[in-house]
């Protein structure tokens, strides 16, 4: 059953040079307790996809298409209950701790500050289940280091902050954003490793480039390419039978898989071109790729592609 | 934060040396004998007994440097020296024109911050719209606009044509109805530095990604105005109440002369043109020694505002 | 001279991109041809006293009516932009000059001679600006001059900073570090490559200065250091116009305005050059 059904969702923005469509008529279905790993490369779109899911886009954001959770439609609730829903039911952990934190609020505070919102403690139960979350993640000391200010942490354990945040809660959906960019390699697998068995029964959206990140915890995985999914499998099925050029790009460009570039560059967010998007650097590409939008077409039960080629 | 504080002390020594060379030579620059300057009537008739009298007194034929050096001493041991007009000890007549100065910088400072805060926030969250603009244009009017000339008009505003107010003078010591138009007055150009400053701050405050994650949690919009963007918000302005703090004693001479009101703007103004330059040395070393204070006040006061800030580990 | 024709036609374009800036221009240019051309704009002389027309209102030969010794205070206004100017042009330049030649030393040669005259900038700056000039320009006997030097003396300082900050930013450039390695002498270095790149600050800060300078020429007259009578000095006409405060507020009113727009004009245009050329306020403050 799905928890998240995106329904033709496109987020577009307004700029000087044109309209900027970031994000192009998805559509995505999040199913109860999985963890769905979206994956692409930087300004594939697949954080502003993040972003939309709660409303937390610009004003100046063009979004249109719905979500629905639980029978509503996200994109047109009210304001009220958007924010009801935000940081309880569904919450995103977003990117770059070190600036997502705010400096002058201490950690207990920015924890308990969600609580208070969305559990209605009081002021003092909510502090002490900030310090049980700080606790849940591991943070040595807890109720000393809720006193102390995001500068005192260390990147790693920042992170570990903005995962407290998330969970505090309880919710029913998570939208992580690239919760190990930046961390070293023995910070990132504890990170994961927590991550992990934190969310095992909760649904979860994780937004990432690193594909061994979403190897290691995602039951499906999404690959995003010029604001749209080019495929959509579990993680055996990608890695061991990729369809889409694409992804064979996206695989072989891997430093174990030999660090093999795809050929040009990503299209421009404002141009597309008219048909299937990867087409000016696809070498397989033949008249109906150029002319012809792909649809997804499926391959198996679970293994969804956007290439004309992969049809037979 | 001692050993802060100490480096903080040792670093004024210097300028505090320049400090009084400056306000110790401010007599010598006048031209021709400085007894006779100090001895001129405000008619500028000398009396040539007295100022040989005078001279011998204050050791005006030692050399230079031996002057400042036993002038300076006096002014260590807290020693002034006396008003050529009225006798008095400077030390006293420059104390009690603190303060007046001070109730007047006081009530300027609130009213602007009042002012000022409220704008820029409001500004910040309708940026660029007819509000924001309405209230910047306001406040470039009110960095351009002359303290004497703004102070004559409320004076014939408010005390001259509906007379709701004193037009000028302290009262019994400076009460609320005295203290208010030329309290608006000091604090109009202030006010209008800090709007701009605030709103600036706020804006960048806004953009941060901190401000995600709090809308992130679900936080209302105005407790993301209120709190999470405006304690960002509030450290640059706060860094500049020293400033604005200097910013009122420069009006005050103006204003304080507008309202006859008997702070230290006024008695230097006034003692300058008595040619009262004992007074005068008085009221610029004061001033020098208030500014210093109040900047390092405000350097500290830092630490509790912004806890990025550790004075251990510079 | 090039390079400099680009910069300037650089700044042009700025300015017309930005309203307050252009604005500012515009005030400014229109009070300058006033001063220029005030003998062909004033009905009348604005020294000459005429005790038969006092105090007058506006009305049509005196469009912004008399003083309380005949005068036209149009006429005298129009006079008084020269003064205004002269002296916000004179204070800028001399201690722009003198501040930025200190901030240059202080930042290239950097060490004692840095901290010897950054801590006499920081003596100076312990002085609010007017109190300072106040005792300069009272103990000099008032007059223009005295205010002149007065305001110098509290000017130069915002200068030095300026020019110290911008060679320290600069010193760290390679350029500057390959024209030492090449052996190229010191003060030759810092005319050739450092004075063209801390034009753009200077210009900033000088603008606004000119809005400083002129208001504080104005509140020293107001206070009787500057000019003396019959001087036509806008702060000095407000001052002579206050007795009358009651029955003829015109005499108080329009020297105060035009105070108010020629010290708009510049903060206007500071302001939006600063916007344009110093995004990040990384230079100014």
């Amino acid at each position: 059953m799905s928890l998240v059904e995106i329904i033709g969702l496109s987020a577009h923005f307004p700029t000087h040079d044109g309209i900027v469509k970031a994000v192009d008529r998805i559509d995505l279905n999040i199913e109860d307790t999985e963890t769905l790993g979206l994956i692409g490369e930087t300004g594939s779109g697949k954080s502003v996809l993040g972003l939309s899911i709660t409303r937390l886009l610009p004003p100046t954001a063009i979004v249109e298409g719905k979500i629905i959770y639980k029978g509503r439609n996200l994109l047109t609730v009210s304001e009220d209950d958007i924010r009801k829903i935000r940081g309880g039911e569904i919450t995103n952990i977003l990117q770059n701790p070190t600036t997502s934190l705010n400096p002058v609020v201490k950690i207990g505070e920015q924890i308990a500050e969600a609580i208070r919102l969305h559990q209605g403690l009081n002021k003092k139960e909510a502090k002490e289940k900030a310090i049980e979350m700080l606790d849940a993640v591991k943070v040595p000391s807890p109720s000393k280091r809720a006193q102390q200010y995001p500068h005192e942490f260390s990147g790693g354990m920042k992170q570990r902050v903005m995962i407290a945040i998330g969970l505090a809660c309880d919710p029913f959906f998570i939208i992580a954003d690239e919760p190990t960019k930046g961390l070293d390699v023995t910070i990132k697998v504890q990170i994961v490793d927590l991550m992990k068995e934190m969310t095992e029964h909760k649904t979860m959206l994780l937004i990432t480039h690193d594909l061994g990140v979403a190897a290691a915890m995602c039951d499906r995985i999404a690959l995003m390419y010029a604001g749209e999914i080019v495929e959509c499998a579990t993680p055996l099925d990608l890695f061991e039978k990729p369809m889409h050029p694409y992804t064979r790009g996206f695989l072989n460009s891997l430093p174990h898989r030999g660090l093999t570039p795809i050929q040009g560059m990503s299209p421009s967010l404002i141009n597309y071109p008219d048909g299937c998007r990867f087409s000016p650097r696809c070498e397989y590409v033949n008249e109906e790729c150029i002319h012809h939008h792909p649809d997804m077409f499926r391959i198996e039960c679970e293994h969804f592609v956007r290439c004309f080629n992969a049809r037979s | 934060m001692l050993d802060y504080l100490i480096k903080r002390l040792i670093q004024i020594i210097p300028v505090l040396l320049l400090v009084s060379i400056i306000s110790f030579s401010i007599i010598y620059i006048a031209p021709g004998d400085p007894a006779m300057t100090l001895c001129a009537g405000p008619d500028g008739q000398v009396d040539p007994e007295y100022v040989e009298e005078f001279t011998k007194k204050y050791g005006l034929d030692q050399p230079l440097y031996v002057q400042y050096f036993t002038w300076l001493k006096n002014v260590l041991h807290g020693d002034f020296g006396y008003s050529y007009k009225t006798q008095q000890p400077v030390w006293d007549i420059v104390l009690s024109a603190f303060h007046a100065t001070l109730k007047l910088a006081i009530v300027s400072l609130v009213i602007s911050l009042i002012i000022s805060i409220p704008l820029g926030i409001i500004s910040a969250i309708k940026q660029n719209s007819l509000t924001d603009t309405f209230c910047m244009i306001g406040a470039t009017l009110g960095v351009s606009m002359p303290n004497f000339w703004l102070g004559c008009l409320l004076m014939l505003i408010f005390a001259v044509s509906i007379n709701w107010l004193p037009a000028a003078g302290y009262g019994d010591g400076g009460d609320l109805e005295h203290i208010i138009l030329p309290a608006i007055t000091l604090g109009v150009s202030s006010a209008a530095i800090t709007a701009r400053l605030m709103r600036s701050s706020m804006v960048e405050s806004l953009s941060q990604d901190y401000i995600l994650t709090a809308r992130a949690k679900g936080v209302s919009e105005r407790t993301i105005t209120l709190k999470h963007a405006m304690k960002n918000a509030l450290i640059p302005v706060v860094t500049m109440i020293g400033l604005n703090f200097g910013f009122l004693l420069n009006g005050s001479p103006v204003v304080e002369t507008i309202f006859c009101w008997p702070g230290l703007g006024e008695l230097t103004v006034r003692s300058m043109e008595m040619r009262d330059h004992m007074v005068v040395q008085g009221c610029m070393i004061f001033i020098a020694l208030l500014f210093i204070a109040v900047n390092l006040v405000v350097d500290i006061s830092y630490k509790f505002l912004d806890p990025r800030i550790s004075y251990e580990n510079e | 001279m090039k390079m400099n024709n680009s910069r300037f036609n650089n700044i042009v374009g700025h300015i017309k991109r930005s309203r307050s800036a252009t604005l500012g221009t515009i005030i400014i240019l229109l009070l300058i041809l006033a001063a220029i051309f005030a003998p062909i704009l004033a009905p009348y002389d604005p020294i000459e006293t005429n005790v038969e027309d006092r105090l007058m209102k506006p009305c049509i030969e005196h469009p912004l009516g008399t003083d309380h010794l005949g005068r036209d205070v149009y006429s005298r206004l129009l006079y008084g932009a020269r003064i205004s100017l002269t002296v916000g042009i004179v204070v800028v330049g001399i201690s722009a000059l003198i501040g930025v030649i200190l901030g240059i030393f202080a930042g290239f040669y950097g060490g004692l001679t840095d901290s010897t005259i950054m801590r006499l900038v920081d003596a100076f700056l312990t002085f609010p600006s007017v109190f300072l000039a106040i005792v300069i320009a009272g103990v000099l006997k008032p007059g223009l001059v005295s205010v002149i030097i007065a305001l110098i003396v509290v000017g130069w300082t915002k200068y030095s900073r300026v020019g110290r900050g911008s060679v320290l930013s600069l010193k760290e450039k390679e350029f500057v570090e390959s024209a030492r390695s090449l052996g190229v002498h010191d003060r030759y270095i810092m005319f050739r490559h450092i004075f063209p790149n801390i034009i753009t600050p200077i210009i900033i800060v000088a603008t606004l200065g000119m809005a400083d300078a002129i208001l504080s020429l104005a509140s020293l007259s107001f206070l009787g250091f500057g000019p003396q009578p019959p001087t036509p000095e806008w702060g000095a006409m407000l001052n002579a116009g206050r007795p009358f405060m009651q029955t003829d507020p015109h005499l108080m009113i329009f020297p105060g305005l035009a105070i108010m727009i020629l010290v708009l004009g510049f903060n206007l245009l500071g302001d939006g050059l600063r916007d344009i050329l110093d995004p990040k306020r990384e230079i100014i403050e």
